[in-house]
């Protein structure tokens, strides 16, 4: 069987893993300190999240109770960064 | 990642599936007829396989879903049989196949006329078929993976052929593609020295026009202009005294196909 010269990528690791990231929906449930929060998905699991840094600079504020995009690492399923508040 | 070097007891057992390969890649050669489906094919050759020990090697390999490739005319690699396609007079097919006994695999392939076929077709084989011979012949220890790709480019292109640049051959023992990988285009003195205990499968691609290639779905290659392509391949050793034919017997001389 010949051998393509470019193999298709396995499961989720296009070599860059802020590529990879999963992005899903989440509710935040408590600030921490150092703009962290703790987030929780759909599946109701719990995350501890960031605030991107894009959004810190443009000064958009996240309260709890908010719904927001959280990135989630391929690496820990535990850890995100927050990327967007929805209104 | 690091080509592996063979020892004589993985060779000989490499050496065992290619025999089997060979075996029944001559019995398809010799069976196809016009009328037939490539699927009749893949039956005839699963019931030879039943009978050896070892298994297919393609069948389920990243999903393959039989054990044989059946590329028909423009088809370059990897064609799927099919209860639909019939092979008519005039059609070429090349049929690859590979074997896994007892842990080590072995592949090889051959592009065989339906009936008669026309004359720059049957050019076109020939010159395919010779194109796996000199590069076979190429297979020696202090050689480089570059003089292989080039002796198949150099006579390809001399008769106005194309070579296939996104396929390649690749290195083969434990697993069915391993390093290195083999293209058919090279430069001389370029690329990894061949050392004794490397096993290569070099499978020249050979199409009639340009090399362009499109893939149909997610497994069949075919030429981009639709002229027709050829496909012959040997696993092949690397030895002290010269290249090991590992699919096909060993007392056998001549031209590879």
């Amino acid at each position: 069987m010949a051998r393509p010269i470019r193999e298709k990528k396995e499961k989720g690791d296009s070599g860059n893993p802020k590529e990879d990231a999963i992005e899903v929906m989440a509710t935040v449930i408590e600030p921490l300190p150092n703009a962290m929060f703790r987030v929780e998905l759909e599946n109701k699991h719990q995350v501890l999240a960031h605030v991107s840094g894009k959004m810190q600079k443009n000064f958009i504020r996240i309260l709890a109770g908010d719904k927001v995009a959280v990135e989630l690492s391929p690496y820990d399923l535990t850890r995100g960064r927050i990327v967007y508040r929805y209104k | 990642m690091a080509i592996h070097l063979r020892s004589a007891e993985e060779l000989e057992k490499m050496h065992r599936a290619g025999l089997i390969v060979h075996e029944i890649l001559t019995a398809l050669r010799d069976i196809v007829r016009p009328g037939q489906t490539t699927m009749d094919l893949e039956k005839f050759a699963e019931e030879k396989i039943a009978g050896k020990p070892g298994k297919a090697a393609f069948k389920g390999y990243r999903g393959y879903p039989c054990s044989l490739c059946t590329s028909v005319n423009g088809e370059i690699v990897h064609g799927i049989p099919s209860p639909k396609r019939k092979l008519r007079e005039g059609d070429i097919v090349s049929i690859d196949f590979g074997m896994e006994l007892d842990g080590y695999f072995a592949d090889s392939a051959v592009t065989v006329p339906v009936g008669k076929i026309r004359p720059e077709v049957l050019k076109l084989l020939d010159v395919t078929r010779e194109s796996l011979d000199r590069a076979i012949d190429k297979m020696r220890p202090g050689n480089r993976l570059g003089d292989v790709g080039h002796a198949v480019q150099s006579w390809v292109e001399q008769h106005g052929y194309s070579v296939v640049r996104e396929f390649v051959g690749h290195g083969i023992g434990t697993k069915m593609h391993d390093e290195p990988n083999l293209p058919n285009y090279g430069e001389e003195g370029r690329g990894a020295r061949l050392q004794e205990g490397m096993v290569i499968a070099v499978e020249p691609m050979v199409n009639a026009g340009s090399p362009e290639v499109r893939m149909r779905d997610e497994w069949v290659a075919e030429t981009a202009d639709g002229s027709p392509s050829a496909h012959f391949e040997h696993t092949v050793a690397v030895t002290a005294n010269g290249p090991w034919i590992l699919t096909r017997p060993r007392e056998m001389t001549g031209p590879s196909w």
